[in-house]
Order: C-alpha cells, then structure tokens, then sequence
C-alpha cells in the first residue's frame, strides 16, 4: 500500500475506535476538535522541520507529491505538500493524535489515576481547600 | 558525535519546550498521572513502530543518516522514531488537559 492509502485507511480505522470500540467518542466532542487545532498548527511547524531540512524524505511513489529531492528543501506548499511536508502526514499525524487521547481519556474512565484533574490555570484561584470540621 | 546527528531529536526538543510547560502553567496534571500516562503510550507506539517498520521496508519515507542518531532499533526504526512516538502522545495529552483546564468542558472521564 502506498502513503495515501495507508493514512486514510489508519485514519477510518482510529475513528472506528474511538467511536465503538473504546467508545471515547472523542470526535464528538468540542474538546477534542479545539485541542486538535491547536495540535495541528504546531504539527505543521515540527514537520515542516523534519522535512524542510531533510531529516525525513519521502519516495514520490508513496505520496500525491513528488519524491524529496536529494538537495534543498521540498516545494512549501503545492506538488501534494503543505509546509513541506506530503499532506498524508496530516493523516498520520491525526491518527496518531487520536489514538493516543482516545488511550489516555478510555483508561481514565477505567478508574486509573482519574484524578486529579486538570486545572484551573495558576492565573485562577485553585480549588478550596475543605473546610477543616467542628 | 557530529552534533547534526541531533537534529531529529532537535525537533522533540522543541517539541517538549512547547508543552511541558502546561503542566505547571495550567495544571494540566498528566506528568503527575505518570501510570495513566505510559499505559496511554503503549497501543500508538505498538502501531506506528509496525506502520514505520512497514514503511521504511517500503521505502515510503527514509532519514538522512547524518541527522538522526544512527541507532536502528528491529525492522530499521531509528531510536529516534520511537521517541517521536511518545513524545507527540505526551504532547497531545497535555495540549488535550490544557484546553480542559482553561475552558472546563467534558471529555469522558469524569469521576
């Protein structure tokens, strides 16, 4: 299978599980889709790094794109690519971002270390603490 | 070692520099939550080390040897590939608590 087939085949296969088999159902949620965009624009940022200095390179005969060429960064955006890198990484990276909440919030609902929860930030008074009894 | 060899783990770096701070900045509580956290790991990196194994033998996708650290764990996945697969977990966990901590919407796991 190439790249492109394998990312939207990991990317069916991860909704699935979020959605009956851990039963998550992240993708249903506002909190996951505000968090993924914040994810995704730094995702952006670090693959354009793996790719824009060539630590990674990929074979144009797994991607829409062309191949990496031997010197110099790929083309930004175009030829398949956004911020240099084959857009089948966004499949990559969405799986694996999802996989891995959809880990963390179902082994939270099996009891393990469900609390303490997050927050409030330190610019928010935390939580009181209770009251010492009579 | 020629420091380029860094390079790949460079990245996580910055990687880390943009997150972990949420910890303490928002109270995110995941490093606190250390058993949860790892267990969390186990599933994605046991499926994208076999997806990266698969794709370095097909040659989807390969790394200049002078960027990474050079040690190939079994099916040709740099070591660096494998901190990638739990740093970006790491990274969205956090990310995922940050936005719970600021705005208190639900994700599941409510007591």
């Amino acid at each position: 299978m190439t790249y492109t087939q394998l990312g939207v085949l990991a990317v069916i296969l991860v909704v699935a599980f979020d959605l009956w088999a851990a039963r998550t159902r992240l993708v249903t949620r506002r909190l996951f889709w505000v968090s993924y965009a914040i994810i995704v624009f730094f995702q952006l940022i670090t693959n354009g790094m793996f790719t824009g200095f060539g630590i990674v390179r990929y074979s144009g005969d797994a991607i829409i794109g062309g191949s990496s060429p031997d010197a110099g960064p790929p083309p930004f955006i175009g030829d398949g690519r956004l911020a240099f890198a084959p857009i089948e990484d966004l499949l990559f990276g969405f799986a694996l971002v999802l996989l891995s909440l959809s880990c963390w919030i179902w082994l939270g609902r099996r009891g393990l270390q469900r609390t303490p929860l997050a927050g409030p930030p330190i610019w928010r008074r935390a939580p009181t603490e209770p009251d010492e009894g009579p | 070692m020629d420091p380029g060899r860094w390079s790949y783990v460079a990245v996580l770096g910055f990687v880390l520099i943009g997150c972990l701070w949420l910890e303490l900045a928002l109270r995110t509580r995941v490093l606190v939550r250390t058993r949860r956290l790892l267990a969390s790991m186990i599933v994605p990196v046991l499926v994208f080390y076999a997806w990266d194994a698969y794709a370095v033998a097909s040659g989807h996708w390969t790394f200049d040897p002078d960027r990474i650290l050079g040690i190939r764990l079994p099916g040709g996945v740099p070591i660096d590939e494998v901190l990638f697969f739990l740093v970006i977990p790491l990274a969205s966990i956090l990310t995922l608590e940050a936005v719970r901590s600021v705005r208190g919407w639900k994700a599941g796991d409510e007591p």
